[in-house]
């Protein structure tokens, strides 16, 4: 059956497969869309994945779950649309989106993306665990809740639910405290973002999360927005204003950053350490923003930063978008693209691997200790380091 | 379940075998106007070991073998005519051994031009490897499969003449090495031992190609490209033949194209040149430029179209997207020179009859010995008749080629059986025994080389 109701019917026969998207920008190798990476099958490509979805658009292809899988195995990392040539390339993970939007109206997804969805609508976030527990991170803290503080501090669901996540979630509460930013959480009331609910092209729940998301923060007065999380940081920079959500809208790097250089983040401790920087691709890629975290760890006294061969526009991602950090399709091999980086990271002689994202912050861990690298390499998001 | 597919996975694993259709159908196209020709399989392997073992599965179950690197040669050369397994090489990746001094690297097969490139940046900036001007994922392995041709091609000619030394799976299995490195010597010379190396230019239809050491050639600080320009395409042969006497640029392309319309009729000679210091760009430029190209610009039949501009990795992929339809195809030819002008003429009529923008390229190869000559045709991969148009655009043109005296390069089966019924008879006989003596069960890429009478 042919999908005329998808979206990019007029351009998506356009790609060549030319495969330029498979590399960063330094043509280091043939693995920087972290779906071909782990599978190296041409399907996994995105050059692939367009024709795939063509086909079915077309009716040339049934829906499988094997097929839904090659789509959903998109971490929307946009390296594709970084690299390929072509006119249409910004439209590249646009149209990967577009094929799940109709396989969600013929409610045909794999299982843990469909878990995934539900668990949003349920719960408000993806872990399916209790609304009641999203405040649990904040215990023992002395962050308070937002009642017209200048910045509402959106901790998100990682940050809030995962262990490892929310240790970074306290690390950044207590800086923002230490450097005097007048901030709030929403607590048990904060639910997701919806970024990833986007990327996995559920568009009806992306709205119902926005507009609940917008009336509570107009209700509450909230104008200015800190986000722990670059995915968050892009919903609200980029999604919300569509539904009329407008907000200035800060990842905690850009806060930091500029804390640092107005000097009211001066008492932090000297670590002697190298570092590397990892760039999550919702603030790198999907938001230009490659200089605040590393203006931050360049500013940190007695660190030597260190690049890895890929990074900023050419970052191999950690493989954690477009909902892949909880679905794992992407988990599970050496040349899973969190691994390859893990490696990555450990080439450098760095000895802690600096990351801006609860999603990076946990993939990036697991693959550490998947690697065996713990020893000598360990993962840390930025707001943990400062907090040391 | 199918026993074919079960041992595939025993051989590569299950993330790098399949037998589902999302993969089928992948391997089932290529980037140009080839009818779609399905696999029964997937499979990805990372080994030599790999790779016997599956051809020696094939040869137990009869079942084809079709290797792929790139996939970017554009003819359906890796297309699976006959089914069976299509072999994804481009796990098989890694740089084995680099030897500064003889300037040579010993690579494995599926590894792409990109990779290598970026490695001799990386860590031997002055050396260099002939890159195809083909999208950076081209293989090397697919590349000399198909003696193909890039920067070096002058003045050092195919880079499939680049070769020292090779490690091939042979159609019965075998694991067999050619050049210096069968006699333990390390892999710096193809030459002198007697000449059994029957694989380059076969497609894949005698065997994969799994290591290679390629010739590397020095790269020196500073490259530049020169443009001339000439409304006469009758003065091409003339200036090649005096631009490669000077022997200066490693580069050499004339080429001219409907689209950009300033572009039109107007041939463009582009010279790469190359020097370590101002001094020999100097000297380089002032023998091209002064000493062979200044007496044009005075009887004003050409000019300086643009000097010292920089050299880009091609964006040739945007060719691809002319009609905002994602595909083309060209012809190549290997062709004398004095070809040229003819080549540019009867080929810019095919493609008014076509209704395509006309796109040719003369590549010079060896000192003017030949040129690739490519004649590009864009289409919409939406609409199914501009792809006939394509399609019989090549088809016409490869009989152009036989007609004007060239060599298909990279022929599709219709260009490769023109070729063969043109063929000396008793060449041809000599084709079909390397054949079936290499291949008795005829399950290499069957379908491409195939000798038929
Ligand atoms: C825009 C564009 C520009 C191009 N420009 C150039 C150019 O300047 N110079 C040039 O030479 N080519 C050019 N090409 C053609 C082609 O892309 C290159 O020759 C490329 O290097 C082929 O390599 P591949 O890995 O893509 O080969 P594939 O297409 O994958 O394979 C080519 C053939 O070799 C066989 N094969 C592949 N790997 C092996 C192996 N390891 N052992 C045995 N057989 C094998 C395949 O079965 C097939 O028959 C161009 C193509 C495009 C699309």
């Amino acid at each position: 059956m042919t999908r005329t109701a998808y979206k990019y019917n007029d351009i998506i026969h356009r790609c060549f497969r030319c495969g330029y998207c498979k590399f960063p920008t330094n043509w280091d190798d043939v693995n920087n869309c972290p779906a071909y990476a782990r599978f190296r099958l041409e399907s996994y490509s995105a050059g692939g994945r367009l024709w795939l979805i063509r086909a079915w658009v077309n009716g040339e292809l049934e829906w499988t779950e094997h097929l839904a899988k090659i789509v959903y195995a998109c971490a929307a990392c946009k390296n594709c649309v970084e690299k390929c040539p072509l006119s249409f390339s910004d439209e590249i993970v646009n149209m990967v989106i577009a094929a799940k939007n109709e396989m969600v109206e013929l409610g045909l997804l794999p299982a843990p993306v469909k878990s995934f969805l539900k668990n949003i609508q349920l719960h408000g976030n993806p872990y399916g665990i209790s609304a009641k527990k999203r405040s649990q991170w904040m215990e023992g803290t002395r962050v308070e809740t937002y009642s017209n503080q200048e910045f509402l501090y959106y901790v998100g669901c990682e940050g809030s639910y995962d262990t490892r996540a929310q240790q970074a979630a306290r690390a950044l509460g207590e800086l923002l405290l230490k450097a005097g930013v007048s901030f709030g959480v929403l607590g048990k009331k904060e639910i997701t973002d919806g970024n990833e609910v986007g990327m996995m092209g559920e568009d009806g729940l992306l709205e119902w999360v926005v507009e609940k998301n917008i009336k509570q923060f107009k209700e509450l007065g909230v104008k200015k927005i800190i986000t722990l999380s670059p995915h968050s940081y892009n919903a609200f920079k980029s999604i919300y204003p569509k539904f009329d959500g407008k907000f200035e809208v800060f990842h905690y790097t850009q806060i930091l950053s500029d804390l640092m250089k107005k000097r009211k983040l001066s008492d932090l401790k000297e670590i002697q350490k190298k570092v590397t920087f990892h760039d999550p691709c919702f603030l790198g890629r999907w938001n230009k923003d490659y200089d605040s975290p590393r203006n931050v760890l360049k500013s940190l006294k007695g660190i030597t930063l260190v690049e890895m061969e890929r990074n900023k526009k050419g970052a191999l991602c950690c493989g954690g978008g477009g909902g892949n950090f909880y679905t794992d399709i992407l988990g599970g091999s050496e040349d899973s693209p969190a691994r390859i980086r893990a490696r990555e990271a450990a080439d450098t002689g760095a000895e802690i691997l600096a990351v801006a994202c609860p999603n990076c912050l946990t993939m990036l861990e697991d693959a550490v200790k998947a690697e065996r690298l713990d020893d000598k390499l360990i993962v840390q998001d930025i707001s943990e380091i400062l907090a040391i | 379940m199918d026993a074919v597919y079960q041992a595939l996975v025993k051989i590569v694993g299950e993330d790098y075998a399949s037998n589902r259709p999302e993969e089928l159908f992948t391997y089932s196209k290529d980037l140009g106007t080839s009818e779609p020709k399905f696999p029964d399989y997937v499979a990805a392997p990372k080994t030599a070991e790999e790779v016997q073992k599956i051809i020696l599965l094939a040869n137990k179950k009869k079942v084809p073998v079709v290797p792929l690197g790139g996939g970017m040669s554009l003819a359906g050369l890796a297309l699976p005519l006959q089914g069976g397994i299509a072999l994804d090489l481009k796990r098989m990746d890694q740089i084995i051994e680099l030897n500064e001094k003889a300037r040579y690297v010993v690579v494995e097969a599926g590894i792409s031009n990109g990779k290598l490139t970026a490695y001799l940046h990386k860590h031997y900036p002055h050396l260099m490897h002939s890159e195809p001007g083909a999208p950076p994922a081209a293989t090397i392995g697919g590349n000399i499969a198909i003696h193909g041709q890039g920067d070096m091609a002058h003045p050092y000619g195919f880079n499939s003449d680049m070769v020292n030394g090779m490690e091939v799976v042979l159609p019965t299995g075998e694991i067999c090495k050619f050049g210096s490195c069968s006699i333990g010597s390390g892999w710096y010379t193809l030459h002198p031992l007697p000449d059994i190396g029957l694989f380059l230019g076969w497609n894949g239809s005698t065997g994969i190609i799994t290591k290679i050491s390629l010739r590397l050639f020095p790269c020196k600080k500073i490259r530049e490209m020169d443009l001339f320009v000439v409304e006469d395409e009758g003065l091409i042969p003339d200036l090649l033949y005096e631009l490669t006497h000077v022997g200066m640029a490693e580069d050499l392309i004339a080429f001219t194209s409907a689209i950009p319309p300033f572009m039109d009729g107007v041939h463009h000679i582009s010279m790469n040149i190359t020097g370590d210091t101002e001094e020999e760009m100097e000297f380089k430029r002032h023998l091209l430029l002064d000493g062979k190209l200044a007496r044009y610009i005075q009887d004003g039949t050409g000019g300086i179209g643009a000097v010292s501009q920089d050299i880009q990795r091609p964006q040739i992929s945007k060719s691809a997207d002319w009609k905002k339809g994602g595909g083309f195809e060209y012809v190549g030819s290997i062709m004398p020179v004095t070809a040229y002008p003819e080549c540019y003429r009867r080929g810019a009529e095919i493609s008014t009859r076509h209704n395509i923008p006309y796109t040719v390229l003369g590549r010079v190869i060896g000192s003017a010995h030949a040129m690739m000559f490519s004649w590009s045709y864009a289409f919409n991969r939406a609409d199914p008749e501009t792809v006939r148009h394509a399609r019989e655009a090549l088809h016409e043109t490869d009989s152009l080629v036989l007609e004007l005296g060239g060599t298909i390069w990279k022929p599709a089966v219709f260009g490769q059986k023109l070729m063969m019924d043109r063929m000396d008879s008793n060449t041809l006989q000599m084709m079909k025994k390397v054949k079936n003596l290499l291949d008795p069960n005829g399950i290499m890429n069957p379908g491409n080389w195939e000798v038929n009478e």
